[in-house]
This record gives C-alpha cells, structure tokens and sequence, in this order.
C-alpha cells in the first residue's frame, strides 16, 4: 500500500518505496507499515544506491528547509538539514559569507553533504565539507537525539560524518561559513597535453590557487589531455549576467544520447575549444562551481538505462601510473563520457570513519549503463584502484565490490558501533549485508 | 519609509510560509505570524528572521474558532498599525470516507476550512474599509469550484470561502480595498502528505508561492496557482452532469 518509486541521479533502478514526509524538527520519526526499516532521502543528487531502499522506507527531508540561526560575528548557520547548499549561497553571499566548501553541484541538501562528506575544487585547501561541520542534531530511530561535534561527542560526529545516512537521521545542522567579498572568481583556464603536465599544474597550482579542478578527455588514452580549471575569490566585480533561462532535458530520450558516435567528437570538439579559450577570466560563482545546474534533469541524457558514475581516490605515489592505467581501460572500451574530472587531494586526513577524501589523485567519470560490458570494464578499473591501494566514493557508487569497500574503508569495523539499527539502504546491504 | 506590514493567519502552513519567504527577500517588513502552535510558528519566524534581519516579526497564538477571539486578535493588531496586507491561509485537509462517519469530524472540517477563515476575513474587512486601503487575501481551493465525491466536505468548506469573499468583493468594490481569493490546486505541502505517500506529483510549493505573492500585488480577484488551474476548473465546472457524474474523481 502506498508504495512509491524514487530513483537516484543515476536513474539505474526505479525501486519502490513507502514514503514519510517531515516537516518539523521535534518529536520521533514517523514509522512505515510492518516495521520497515527506513532512510532519510533529500534532494536525490547521489548517483548510486547510497540514497535509496527498495521496499523500505523513505523520510523525506526537503520539507526541513528553515534556517535557524545566523551569528554574524562568527559565521555559524545553523539550519535544518533539508535547507539546499543553492539556498545558503544566494542568501549569504550577498551579505559577505558563503559555505567553505560545496560539490560541484549546489542542488543538494544540508543532510546529504554531511552524510557523503562531500568535497570540492579547494580540498587542498580548507578540506572536505564535514571539517567546516560545528554541530549536528542526528535523530535515531530508536527516540534519542544525539548533538555532536568536533568537540562533542566526536565518534558521533566521526561516524556521521561521512556516515551515508546508516548512523540515524540528520535534523539540523550548525556550519561555519566563510567571508567572502563577493560572487566573482578569477578564473584561469590552461589546456595541458598529458598527465605529467596535468600533475605539474596541479602541484604548481596549490599554494597561489584556491579552487583547482581539469576535464580530462577520457578517449585520448593514457596520454591524458584535458583542461586544467583554477580560481580564486575576487575582491573585483565581473560583468553581470542576466539570469538565463534555465535549459531542461524535457523527456528521457529512447537511448543514451552519450554514446561511442557523439563522445570522440565532442571531447576532441571540447578540448580544443576549451584550448582557445584559454587565459583568465572573471566568472560568476556559479557558473564556475556548478555549471551543469543549469540544465534541468540532465542526468536523463543517459536514455531509459540510466549511468553509473565511477570516482576513484589513489595514494600519489601510484597516482600518475594508476590514472594512466584507468584512462588507457576507458579508451580501449570506447565508452566513457564528456564528463570526466580528475583532481588532486590535499595531504590531509578526513574527519569521517567512512568519508571518501584521502591525500591522493581522483578520477571521476559517467558511463552510460551499457549492461554487462559496463561492469566488466569497472572490475578491469576497481583492479587498478585495489592494486594501488586506493578507494571508491560511495556517495557515487552502485556496484563496487564489497571486499573493495572493506580495503578502502578501513574504520567500517569502528564504524558499524555506531549504525542506527532501524536504518538501511541498497548500499548498506549491498556492501555491509544489512 | 515605514516598513509594509503584513499578517499571516495560519503562518505555518507551507504555502504563506514560502509567501513570507518571499516578502521578506524583496524588502524589509513587519511581519505578524498568527499560528495554531506557538512552537511551530516561532520555528517559521526564525528562519525568517535569518532571512531578513531588518524585519521584525511578531509570533502569536489564539483560538481559531472562537469568534471573540478573532475579533479581539484582529483589533489588537490593527491597534498597532493598520496592515497593508492581510492573508487568511488556515486550514486542514480532512479524510473524506472518515468525515462521511463521523459527523464530529465532519463539523471540525467545515469550520476549520470554511467558518473560520471567514470570520478572520471578517474581523479585519470593516477595519480596512474604514482605513479605505489594503489587500484582504483568502486561500480558497479549486476544491470549491465544484463538489465531487472524494473530497466534498473539504470543497463545501472551500466553496463557502468562496462564495463569501465574491460577497465581500462586491462590498468592497466602491472602496481602494482589494479583496483577493487565492485557488491553489494540489500542492507540495504538508498538508497533502497523504497524496504524496500514494505518490501524487503535486505543484511546486515555492512557484505557488510565488502566483500568490503577485496575485496580491496586483490585487487580482481570483487567483489560480499554478495558473493552469483556471482553464482546468472551468471544464470541470461546465460539464454536464451525465459526464461529471461518470468520473471516478
């Protein structure tokens, strides 16, 4: 009875799902009928299953989206967890403050960047999104709240952030913001030939540039080119753009419109005119940090099958041989796609039990859902990952292997005191058995 | 300049909620949130607050249904400063077959829905006739354009908004006071968490929202949110019986 499907970015299954609505704060969450086990689910932005629990149920959060508190004296916010990363952006920067770090897109809730530990183009700098975390209200399904932080009750706080939703429901939150002079960024864009100069950008890029990130064209083999994208917060004013209309992918179109016709040509088409375009500029915040936001539903690209999204972390020392080993798989499969990133880790540790960021290279790629041939090329790259010691990002993920899980994880063990036992999700079963 | 200000009557409900989001974005206000639970309405003013720091906004509580209470509320706040706009949005969305056996419940649904909103508009309609300015706003629903068999008791309560706030236009005609009847069709709320649980897609609430925001501003009469409702609800209100009566709706 009831049962509804909900889907994640990937769009790889459309599982059932009871559904509970919360609207406040305060008081137990709402049960599903015969004692389903549950999962909180915000704006779906993860990729895979981490987000999703076929025949279970859902608490959705979008309705938790009150602002609390602002200090403006120190920059804490403090929010409940369905608030969107878009709406602390818009409302803060006019008046000085922004959030110290968001993923590349800003469509997604509170509660979701805190459970993924999510991380963006400055993890050099200032971390992943969980070190700039001051409180959370985590509700667990068995009444309790717990209030933790850095400097309370902190494996609470270790194993929630970065948690994947399994330690209880986040309800609020407390963030530190920081100053910022405007919306503009001083952009540079260097095209780089291979992966050699893509790391010597990247390493001579850390000390003068906050935000570093490159499209790697994912068809040219191991050689690796790509673009190589860096920026800092502007004192200075760009030019202000109308806001443009928003562009939509208005159905699911019969087949993967990626595909091995329209990739070659269109990296090679990206590539050099991204090359030309080359130099610095001043850009929009939000043209520089989430460019795809813009295009509604774009993830229906993909046709009726869906994606799988594969981001990698390696150590550096295997870094430079491990990514070319990955590029080299790709280009020899001939799928892969136009959104292929790869960046640099900073050398720090993360403050979450399970959080993806590790002092390292990673990779991130789409793949159109191909069937069997798709996950045959992923066990040839979850290979090279094992190999060089490094992990997969769950947050992204719906397939890796378990054993692979458990070597790139190695805090689960600690971890798993912590899980709510009336939560669970496709991932957790998948990778933890319940 | 003075600050416009603005009184909500059922300031939790999501729809003024993401109305008062809205007014507080534009410029700063003075704000009084009328709620059934103190608690919950304070936790809306909060989040505007955060939004807007120069506007002042006032939380209060009293009894929905007791007509003194109404009308002290409402002269106690205009005592303060005459508002500039006031917008009626309480209510609840009742269980049809539950309201079809148990008349208590019925009776709680048709004055919470119907009774009540008209006699908040009341209270505050002869105070703005007299100041000869401001914009007097009501949620009705499409619900009340026509009765149909799965949500009845609702549409009644709805459609005596209806019905009262066209009275109420017709009064007020003569004078610089508008009167505006907001019909939200199904919306992403709380309130319709039910139809979501059976996983009804519902109207965005922030773009009805935002249909409401300008309908009062352009002191519109009839205001359908989304504004598709309008074309949708005069078929249903002109078919004939013999079809109407055949739809399982």
């Amino acid at each position: 009875m009831g049962a509804v499907k909900v889907e994640s970015w990937g769009r790889l299954a459309e599982p059932d799902h009871q559904l509970r609505f919360l609207s406040t704060c305060n008081g137990d969450l709402p049960v599903f009928e015969s004692s389903r086990l549950g999962l909180a689910y915000g704006n779906g932005r993860s990729y895979g299953d981490v987000c999703v629990n076929p025949g279970g149920g859902l608490w959705m959060t979008a309705g938790l989206n009150r602002f609390i508190s602002f200090d403006e004296s120190t920059g804490i916010i403090a929010c409940e967890a369905g608030v969107l990363l878009r709406d602390i952006q818009r409302l803060m920067i006019p008046r000085g403050w922004m959030l110290p770090v968001t993923p590349g897109t800003q469509l997604v809730t509170v509660g979701g960047a805190i459970a993924n530990d999510v991380h963006g183009k400055n993890h050099h700098r200032v971390g992943s999104f969980g070190d700039h975390v001051y409180e959370i209200f985590l509700q667990r399904t068995d009444g309790e709240t717990i209030v933790c932080g850095p400097t309370l009750k902190q494996n609470w706080f270790s194993a929630t952030v970065g948690g994947l939703g399994l330690t209880g429901v986040i309800l609020q939150a407390s963030l530190q913001l920081r100053r910022v002079a405007g919306p503009w960024l001083d952009a540079e864009t260097l095209p780089y030939q291979n992966l050699d100069k893509f790391f010597a950008l990247a390493d001579g890029s850390e000390e003068g540039w906050e935000h570093t990130v490159s499209w790697v064209d994912c068809i040219s083999g191991g050689g690796g080119r790509g673009i190589f994208i860096r920026g800092n917060h502007a004192e200075h004013h760009g030019k202000f753009e109308p806001e443009r209309k928003k562009l939509s992918v208005p159905f699911v179109p019969p087949v993967s419109l990626i595909n091995h016709l329209s990739v070659r040509p269109f990296n090679s088409s990206y590539y050099h005119l991204q090359s030309a375009k080359a130099g610095r500029t001043v850009a929009h915040y939000e043209k520089f940090f989430y460019p795809l936001d813009n295009i509604l539903n774009w993830n229906r690209v993909y046709g009726p099958r869906g994606f799988y999204q594969y981001q990698s972390v390696v150590p550096r020392e295997a870094g430079l041989d491990s990514v070319k080993s990955m590029l080299r798989e790709i280009a020899k499969s001939g799928d892969g796609s136009f959104l292929a990133v790869l960046k640099t880790f900073g050398n720090r540790q993360p403050v979450g039990m399970l959080s993806f960021p590790q002092p390292g290279v990673t990779l991130a790629l789409d793949f159109p859902n191909r069937g069997e041939r798709t996950l045959k090329l992923f066990e040839r790259l979850d290979a090279i990952v094992r190999e060089a010691g490094g992990r997969i990002y769950p947050a992204k993920d719906a397939r890796m292997p378990r054993d692979l899980f458990e070597s790139g994880y190695p805090r689960l063990g600690e971890f798993m005191n912590y899980r709510d036992p009336g939560i669970s999700s496709a991932l957790s079963r998948r990778l933890i058995g319940n | 300049m003075l600050n416009k200000k603005i009184v909500i009557v059922g300031a939790t409900s999501a729809m003024t909620e993401h109305c008062a989001r809205l007014w507080v974005a534009e410029s700063p206000i003075d704000l009084v949130l009328l709620g059934r639970d103190l608690a919950k309405t304070e936790r809306v003013a909060q989040d505007l607050r955060v939004r807007n720091p120069q506007s002042t906004i006032a939380v209060d509580t009293t009894d929905f249904l007791d007509p003194q209470c109404i009308r002290a509320w409402a002269n106690q706040v205009v005592a303060v400063g005459m508002p500039d706009i006031v917008l009626i949005a309480h209510g609840t969305l009742p269980d049809q077959l539950a309201c079809q056996q148990d008349l208590a419940l019925c009776q709680d649904a048709l004055l919470v829905n119907g009774v009540s909103p008209t006699l908040f508009a009341e209270a505050f309609a002869g105070h703005m006739q007299q100041a000869d300015r401001g914009t007097l706003a009501i949620i009705g629903s499409v619900a009340g354009d026509r009765g149909r068999k799965s949500n009845y008791v609702y549409g009644a309560a709805k459609g005596l908004v209806t019905r009262y706030t066209q009275g109420l236009q017709h009064r007020l005609a003569g004078t610089n006071v508008k009167v505006v009847l907001i019909k939200p069709g199904p919306t992403n709320t709380p309130m319709t968490a039910q139809l979501k649980e059976q996983g009804a897609k519902l109207a965005d609430v922030s773009g009805v929202a935002k249909a409401i925001v300008d309908g009062i501003a352009r002191g519109t009469p009839v205001v359908y949110a989304p504004g598709k409702w309008a074309l949708i609800m005069m078929v249903i209100r002109h078919l004939p019986s013999f079809v109407f009566n055949k739809m399982d709706i």
